[in-house]
């Protein structure tokens, strides 16, 4: 069953990114965590995302499309990137989650099971 | 016989719902299974083995379920082939099933109702009158808890051991607290809250499996101590009598032995946690049948191991009151104003408590008010007039 591991980050995390000190140390961690999820064999997909000043959201409004600047949703939090795995059962996706850096770095982390298509 | 049968139901739904990581496709089997029964078993007489009779037929079930949900999804089923023999052993699971349900991923509130249903039975109903929600509203928070276990896919199986003992503590907690919502309201008898036999059934299922888990053997101590004082809780008329009040003779007897051996065993395995030590408050309380006197020092140094394992509102009010009988009224109020007011504005045992205090100390103004806070804030109506009661003594004897 596939999981999708979902790091959502407040403004401190997004900064430590560009935080000369904080950076490496962080980076590391995600690369270490990314190739630990390889070398299980569980890694099914994932990605890092920019943060959400560079988001742009579109959507229907009265039959017209709207294009707007920004998130989908004014939160402090946002989506700051996400891994997918493929494991038996949610209890082994939590136990691949507890182990993302992010945690450490104050982020919330969520985790979803994929729908099975039909 | 009703034991027996929630015993046998609790099995059934746990081994069906395994297979298919789906406890709600398990009940639904498993009901038509029984409505089967109905038209069958009078007909061609009780099966041999009524429980594996009741295994296949709602397999078979779930089966075809199965087979319905992929022809209109088009998914493939995992579940065909893998039936094996109709007639294989019949598992205790229940354990398994119980973790599922007291899952950390499980809302906590809904953990304990859960359970009741899933492994006992129980109809949201009675679940419903239990925890003092509307029947609508439990029915629906315990299909949303089973559509999470099915689409989550969750595990039915054992953890390892470093995590099995934290899932125990979550699963116990939602044992006590099935337990507690009959205990806290004294008319429980009367009013159908009562869930302590089946919070006993729970706790006994995973001894069973664990015979030898100190925090279980703690638990069932636990409530065996309270269900044996469950008759003397209130007199002929049903006034609600205090523990001190109580006449300890008249406590059960079979409760109490079952509750010291467990005790005993837990000892033995040196492992102290917080139900072992609540069990050994109960006991103290109950040596005062043989001695006539409850010994209040080593009560209270029993509630200050308890604090240091599980500071809870509720033990710190208890703390409070066994403070009182040692070192005094003055020092008790202290230690029972100083837990955070936002914890204890509408916790009834924290105002009826400090009442009582008051009234000691002769401050009968601020006492007859605390008196009319618990009372506000009582849920049965037994303890509502034994508030009264006191309150008017307090007013008349200034």
């Amino acid at each position: 069953m596939k999981y999708a591991i979902l790091i959502n980050e407040g403004p401190e995390q997004f900064a430590i990114r560009n935080d000369a000190d904080k950076a490496p140390a962080y980076w590391g961690a995600y690369t270490a965590y990314g190739e630990a999820l390889h070398k299980a064999g569980v890694f099914a997909g994932g990605a890092g995302l920019q943060p959400p000043h560079t988001a742009t959201t579109i959507r229907h409004r009265d039959g017209k499309r709207v294009v707007q600047d920004g998130p989908f949703a004014d939160t402090k939090e946002q989506l700051a990137g996400f891994y997918v795995v493929d494991v038996p059962d949610l209890d082994a996706a939590l136990e691949w989650a507890s182990r993302c850096p992010g945690l450490e770095y104050g982020s919330t982390i969520e985790v979803r099971p994929e729908i099975g298509m039909p | 016989m009703e034991a027996v049968a929630r015993v046998a139901y609790g099995r059934l739904v746990a081994m069906l719902a395994a297979r298919g990581r789906d406890i709600m496709a398990a009940e639904d089997a498993l009901q038509e299974a029984f409505l089967a029964a109905l038209t069958h078993w009078p007909e061609q007489g009780l099966p041999e083995n009524p429980e594996a009779w009741l295994l296949t037929v709602a397999r078979r079930r779930l089966i075809d379920a199965q087979r319905r949900d992929a022809r209109s999804t088009g998914t493939l089923p995992d579940l065909i082939g893998d039936h094996g023999p109709a007639m294989d052993a019949l598992s205790d699971d229940r354990l398994e099933l119980m973790l599922v349900c007291a899952h950390p991923a499980i809302d906590e509130a809904v953990r304990a109702p859960l359970i009741l249903q899933t492994v006992l039975g129980l109809n949201a109903e009675r679940i419903a009158a239990a925890f003092l929600v509307a029947p609508a509203t439990m029915g629906q928070r315990l299909v949303r808890a089973k559509q999470k276990v099915r689409d989550a896919g969750m595990r039915f199986e054992l953890p390892g051991p470093e995590v099995l003992e934290e899932r125990l503590e979550a699963l116990l907690d939602a044992i006590y607290a099935a337990y507690g919502t009959g205990w806290e309201d004294l008319g429980a008898m009367t009013n159908g809250r009562d869930l302590g036999e089946e919070a006993l059934l729970l706790a006994q299922a995973i001894h069973v499996r664990l015979p030898e888990h100190p925090e279980t053997l703690g638990l069932l101590a636990l409530m065996h101590h309270t269900h044996a004082r469950r008759h003397t809780r209130r007199d002929r008329n049903g006034r609600f009598v205090p523990l001190e009040e109580q006449d300890p003779r008249k406590w059960d007897e079979a409760d109490l032995r079952m509750a010291e051996a467990h005790l005993r065993t837990a000892a033995t395995l040196g492992s102290p946690g917080r139900y072992q030590v609540e069990a050994a408050i109960q006991s103290a309380h109950a040596s005062a049948r043989l001695t006539g006197r409850t010994d209040a020092q080593a009560v209270l140094r029993l509630y200050d191991a308890l604090l240091m394992l599980a500071p809870s509102t509720g033990a710190r009010v208890a703390h409070a009151a066994a403070t009182a009988r040692v070192h005094g009224t003055e020092r008790a109020l202290v230690l029972l104003e100083a837990i955070d007011p936002a914890l204890t504005r509408n916790y009834q045992a924290w105002h009826a408590l400090r009442a009582d205090l008051l009234r000691e100390l002769g401050r009968t103004q601020d006492a007859s008010e605390a008196y009319r806070t618990a009372i506000g804030l009582s849920q049965d109506a037994a303890v509502r007039r034994f508030l009264q009661e006191r309150m008017q003594g307090t007013i008349q004897g200034q």
